[in-house]
């Protein structure tokens, strides 16, 4: 068998051959173990990509989450709370939508990573991931497959977003700015998703995942800008919503769609992204690699 | 040179263990298990839950390291190549590792392409397998819509998408009922008939009379007994037969003549007075006829008499002395669950 096999007919062949090659060759007892190839581990994922996508097909009550979670935020802070914030930024609920929209933008990563952990679990706790690691499959494929989807589910879940807020008077400024906050949503989203994948691969079951989520995730999210000007909170929680970057996420977004400046934030949410992920990643790699 | 695959017993072996360990805190699921199979046979390791079978299986597919010991499977180490190793085994757990949310071709289409066929060599590897094992019908069907037999029946179809040159079947039948487990033989059977070697774990006597060639006994971590299913019946008091007389009266004078006359196995003659049954542990077919033929002569009508193996509480009892720790008696209704779950 070859050390490298190529991607395609000759390897059907390779797998026939094997038997008798591997147990007479005693080469073969004296090598080492063959690493994995990038176009390999693209087809894995790329298969395995597939098999997610075709979840929603079967299942496609799955994006129940997806449309309704920006709807009712939307509308909830708009309507709700829409009036009295609006008045303290100098306007009424139209001045609110122009500052909550960019925060709920940036916000749909957050959501739609805390569901990847959940998801992950009860797969992960499935038969069907055991046959997946008995596989000469690079192991992290099966985590980028599942970022990759979610990745397409939060883009769908802007989407969605976005129509709601037009409906409820938004007004977009600069569609370039636009643009690149979702981006940037995309980048600090698959970073969590790493932490998340983390909890999901080591935590017991899906409810304790569920519940750690919520748990981090709120204080983070409701001590932060996205949904109002953090200038009438008390000083320590000042401290505490300046250093999160979920208002550094947040406020860049709202810089880049209404304009002002993003400079310092942008980096910020950067640093945080590359961080989390060049941390986060490996770990949650390593655990899916060594559970037992 | 020699090499740890070089079979004792001639030819290499497929599969070679030696002095496995693995250990949870204080639980010893492997306390230094050493196993050959050879070459195209069939292995049966028996032994009740929690005797270590499933850590053994799930060591040899790399799903775990073991603390210590060796273990090599179609030439590759287990530590040291399990990606090679990946290549040439096929791994049928316990509770049918299938994607219940995917089609039963969804299923085998993506394995094909997780080891790597081109789209149209994975496409008619699923069309084969799925006719092979008799799923064309349901082919485009989520999986969890199947029942258990076909869930099974498609697990299998997984396994064998890469051509395995080593097939793990871990309890393919635990929690089936008997028709379902008939089914599932046939299928293994014929795939053994095509060369690929099998280690099987399972709980049933019957089943590794079935299907194995070799058997290995295992309790708590550690091999008990091993050797080929005859000698091992034999060692365990081979089958018996359950004779009913029409009138319960007759059961002990009967069960005295049969040990009077020395015609029965190496243990005596037990009454169940609760089913109204003699149970006769019998060597050979002979013993058999010697057991007819002394019923008939004393002129004692019977009602029914039936051959059985075993159970693999009776083998516990004659290799170890004590009774295998919690042994499970799985009904259809328990299995539907279990699979639900």
């Amino acid at each position: 068998m070859s050390a490298h096999p190529s991607p395609t007919a000759t390897l059907d062949e390779a797998l026939r051959a094997a038997p008798s090659d591997t147990l007479t060759t005693p080469a073969a007892h004296l090598k080492g173990d063959t690493p994995i190839s990038v176009r390999a581990h693209l087809r894995h994922t790329g298969a395995l990509i597939r098999r997610n996508l075709l979840w929603i097909r079967q299942d496609p009550e799955s994006m129940f989450d997806a449309i309704l979670f920006p709807v009712i935020f939307t509308l909830l802070f708009v309507y709700v709370f829409g009036g009295s914030i609006g008045k303290s930024l100098g306007g009424g609920q139209d001045a609110y939508v122009q500052y909550v929209v960019p925060g709920l933008m940036a916000m749909m990563g957050m959501n739609m990573a805390q569901g990847v952990g959940t998801g992950f679990n009860q797969d992960f706790n499935s038969g069907v991931m055991d046959r997946f690691r008995s596989l000469p499959i690079g192991r992290g494929s099966v985590l980028f497959a599942k970022i990759a989807v979610e990745l397409m589910r939060m883009l769908f879940a802007t989407a969605v977003l976005m129509l709601v807020a037009v409906l409820v008077g938004y007004d977009v400024h600069r569609w370039d700015g636009l643009l690149a906050s979702v981006g940037l949503s995309v980048v600090f989203g698959s970073a969590l998703m790493w932490v998340f994948l983390t909890l999901g691969v080591t935590m017991k079951n899906a409810q304790s995942v569920q519940a750690m989520g919520f748990l981090v995730l709120m204080p983070l999210q409701f001590g932060s800008s996205i949904f109002a000007p953090t200038a009438s909170m008390p000083g320590w929680l000042r401290n505490f919503t300046d250093y999160n970057p979920l208002s550094a996420l947040a406020d860049t977004a709202r810089g880049l769609m209404e304009g002002g400046p993003v400079a310092h934030d942008l980096w910020v949410t950067l640093i945080w992204s590359v961080g989390l992920t060049a941390v986060m990643a490996p770990v949650a790699i390593h655990k899916f690699r060594t559970k037992s | 040179m020699t090499r740890i695959d070089d079979n004792p017993a001639g030819g290499r072996s497929a599969v070679t263990v030696r002095g496995l360990v693995k250990h949870y805190g204080e639980t010893k699921a492997l306390d230094g298990v050493d196993l050959d199979v050879r070459e195209g046979t069939v292995m049966g390791v028996l032994g009740p839950n929690g005797a270590g079978k499933t850590t053994l299986v799930r060591i040899l597919s790399t799903l775990i390291t073991p603390d210590a010991g060796e273990a090599v499977v179609a030439g590759y180490d287990v530590v040291r190549q399990p990606r090679q190793l990946r290549r040439v085994i096929g791994l049928t757990g316990q509770y049918a590792s299938v994607d219940e949310k995917l089609p039963g071709w969804e299923n085998l289409y993506l394995i094909g392409r997780l080891l790597d066929l081109s789209r149209k060599d994975a496409r008619a590897r699923a069309d084969e397998l799925l006719e092979r094992f008799s799923l064309t019908e349901a082919a485009r069907r989520p999986a969890g819509t199947y029942s258990g037999g076909m869930r099974r029946r498609l697990d299998l179809a997984a396994s064998m998408i890469g051509r395995p040159a080593v097939l793990y079947l871990d309890e393919p039948t635990t929690g089936l009922d008997p028709r379902t487990r008939n089914e599932v033989w046939t299928e293994v059977k014929a795939m053994v008939g095509s060369g690929v070697t099998v280690l099987l774990t399972t709980q049933y006597m019957e089943e590794a009379e079935q299907l194995a060639s070799e058997l290995t006994v295992v309790d708590r971590g550690k091999v008990i007994a091993k050797g080929g299913i005859e000698e091992l019946k034999a060692r365990v008091g081979g089958r018996s037969l359950r004779v009913r007389p029409v009138d319960p009266l007759q059961l002990r004078p009967l069960a005295d003549m049969l040990d009077e006359l020395g015609i029965t196995g190496l243990a005596t003659t037990t009454v169940d007075n609760e089913t109204g049954t003699l149970l006769v542990p019998i060597l050979s077919d002979e013993q058999l006829t010697a057991v007819v033929g002394a019923v008939t002569a004393r002129g004692i009508t019977i009602s029914s008499i039936t051959t059985e193996l075993p159970s693999l509480d009776e083998v516990f009892l004659s290799l170890t002395g004590h009774r295998a720790s919690a042994p499970q008696d799985t009904t259809p209704a328990d299995s539907l669950k279990e699979v639900a779950a």
